[in-house]
């Protein structure tokens, strides 16, 4: 598969994973890169040695990632296979343009197993920056040429690939929701539970395991925990009234939710299991949309304590709150991004709603759409992009956006809405 | 729906004097009794849910189930008062019945602050019905927030048939409507 380059940033660049997404368009999501990082690092992935179809499918992949990224451009890396131990004339590839160049092979191991590996070299400095090896099953070979993205990601820039990671979101098609798992890239979508009733809010746990989520299928939401690889769910809360809001606590054990059983909607902890339930806020109001901190001390929450819907913090055991956002009239949606640096949000300026990112040491807000139905956004667990859904012509579609604004990917399915992204965290 | 009320008391009333018999003496002469002034009532009957058609034919007050609501606005409106009130006297006499009460929202902001405003309408029909007599324990209110329009809409006009509560009945025996 060959890749369209464009230089110029903010080009509209179609990638075609594959002829595989093609044939599966309806249910696989597409994406589109609509805006690209200002300096984009220069990087040649050399068509890798060996298997001919695996390699093709091991380098397709890792250029599709960098690619998507937007803080790579790609070299043209010429038609010569060339594996991790070929010798390499760092001249010649530094007249091309590249900065770094990857090689590799992918080599049939015993009992059918491939072996992927790979060198990275910097190209300016004339060495290598290291190397890995893979093992992989046929059908995992996607897989494998992700880990070597994030390799080369995290060489290059010095933070975490999440090239690796997946992705929930929830696809409303012809009267049925279905809750959906895919690849960070879109590929590999299966499907976790299909309903005829909304289901919203997903959430991962800090291990990947388990999706919390809030399903209507009892005619009133309901909070589950739903185990991915064994399919078992278990109701968390539902007790009187509404359920919803789930958001895991850092180590996994308990869940914030918000419960209407005493009166209106508040803030409660409960066990992972459903045991356990305590009450966090006692406010006159609605408190809702709890997140915790990464250092799983506070709890951020959408109130409207103060007449309009507002972000505050609080400590992870309840008590006083303090205020967050000032600007405008309703500010929703909080969640802290990993690194514990910054709060994206969502907020209605004009009578648009869009997604903005604070900057938690100065406080400086900056909205970074231009869209006007964002919502329900999520961190990529590295914290440099926000996956969040919108709508365009009407439909919905997800949207990824990094921190700083400049590169935009999106994310669509063709026969139906997508909503309700949760970003899974780095693989384990 | 003071139209709907009253064709339904004299029809309920027609059907408690059936079996009475008629002093003819002290009626209407017969040739000004229009026919046509008599609604066929079903006493005891059910429809396929289980409930009393009472409840459900389009002639009965009680089958209007659906109470709406102002932009930003969270009060049962004065004309949506006689409705909760049926509902409330129903529930009074009927003490084995119970209903869920389902908030909507229209489509704006976010879906989970949309949930919990859905569920301050829910909440400010229970609160009448259970002031005008229904029990705690026969009425629960929920919120489906923006999930579930009426009318899928993204205009002013569906924006306003979403922003609603809706009562759901369940018959003692667990059949109903939720």
């Amino acid at each position: 598969m060959k890749m369209t380059l464009m230089p110029q940033i903010f080009h509209k660049i179609l990638v075609f994973l594959s002829l595989l997404a093609a044939t599966l368009a309806h249910a696989q999501l597409s994406i589109e890169i609509t805006g690209a990082g200002a300096n984009r690092i220069p990087v040649a992935i050399a068509n890798f040695a060996g298997d001919p179809a695996a390699a093709q499918v091991v380098t397709a992949t890792i250029r599709a990632d960098l690619e998507r990224s937007g803080l790579f451009k790609l070299v043209d890396p010429g038609g010569a296979p060339l594996d991790e131990n070929s010798p390499v004339n760092f001249g010649d590839w530094k007249g091309r343009g590249a900065d770094a160049l990857a090689a590799g092979s992918l080599v049939r191991g015993a009992n059918g197993r491939m072996e992927a590996r790979f060198r990275l070299y910097d190209t300016q400095k004339q060495a290598a920056l290291g190397g890995a090896v893979y093992v992989t099953g046929n059908d995992q070979l996607r897989a494998a040429g992700h880990r070597i993205a994030d390799y080369i990601y995290e060489k290059l820039t010095g933070e975490k690939g999440v090239f690796s990671t997946r992705v929930a979101y929830v696809v409303k098609s012809g009267g049925q929701f279905k809750l959906q798992i895919a690849d960070a890239d879109g590929q590999g979508a299966a499907t976790a539970l299909t309903s005829r009733e909304p289901i919203i809010s997903p959430v991962w746990s800090p291990d990947g395991s388990r999706l919390a989520y809030v399903s209507f299928e009892k005619k009133k939401p309901v909070i589950y925990v739903h185990s991915l690889a064994s399919g078992q769910r278990q109701v968390v809360a539902n007790f009187k009234g509404s359920n919803s809001a789930p958001a895991w606590s850092p180590d996994g054990r308990r869940l914030a939710v918000v419960l209407s059983k005493d009166g209106n909607s508040q803030i409660y902890v409960v066990n992972a299991d459903g045991t356990g339930v305590q009450r966090l806020t006692q406010s006159a109001g609605i408190d809702t949309e709890p997140r915790y901190s990464p250092d799983g001390g506070s709890i951020y929450f959408t109130s409207d304590r103060g007449g309009s819907p507002q972000i505050y913090r609080m400590g992870a055991n309840g008590g006083d709150a303090q205020r967050i956002t000032f600007e405008g009239s309703y500010n929703v949606s909080p969640r802290p991004s990993p690194d514990g640096k910054s709060l994206a949000f969502i907020s209605r300026r004009d009578g648009r709603f869009q997604l903005a990112v604070m900057d938690l040491a100065s406080k400086q807000v900056q909205i970074l759409t231009d869209s006007h139905k964002d919502e329900s956004p999520s961190f990529a667990p590295n914290s440099r992009m926000v996956l969040i859904a919108t709508e365009i012509g009407g439909r919905g579609v997800l949207s990824a956006v990094s921190t700083d604004g400049r590169i935009k990917q999106r994310l669509s399915i063709a026969a139906g809405d997508v909503r309700e992204p949760a970003w899974g965290p780095f693989n384990q | 729906m003071k139209k709907l009320l009253i064709p339904a008391l004299l029809a309920a009333l027609l059907a408690g004097c059936s079996s009475t018999p008629v002093d003819e003496t002290s009626g209407a002469p017969v040739d000004s009794r229009g026919g046509s002034g008599v609604t066929p009532v079903t006493a005891g009957g059910l429809d396929s849910r289980g409930l009393p058609r009472e409840l459900t034919d389009p002639k009965s007050q009680l089958s209007q189930r659906s109470i709406y609501f102002d932009l930003d606005k969270y009060d049962v409106k004065p004309e949506y008062q006689d409705l909760v009130a049926a509902h409330a006297k129903y529930l009074v006499a009927n003490r084995g019945f119970k209903v869920l009460i389902q908030g909507n929202t229209d489509e704006r902001g976010s879906r989970e602050y949309n949930l919990s405003l859905g569920q301050k309408r829910s909440d400010a029909v229970k609160r009448s019905l259970v002031t005008l007599g229904a029990k705690e324990d026969q009425v629960e209110s929920v919120s489906l927030g923006e999930e579930k329009p009426k009318n899928p809409g993204h205009d002013e006009a569906a924006w306003a048939e979403n922003r609603r509560a809706d009562i759901l009945y369940r018959a003692p025996d667990g059949r109903g409507e939720f």
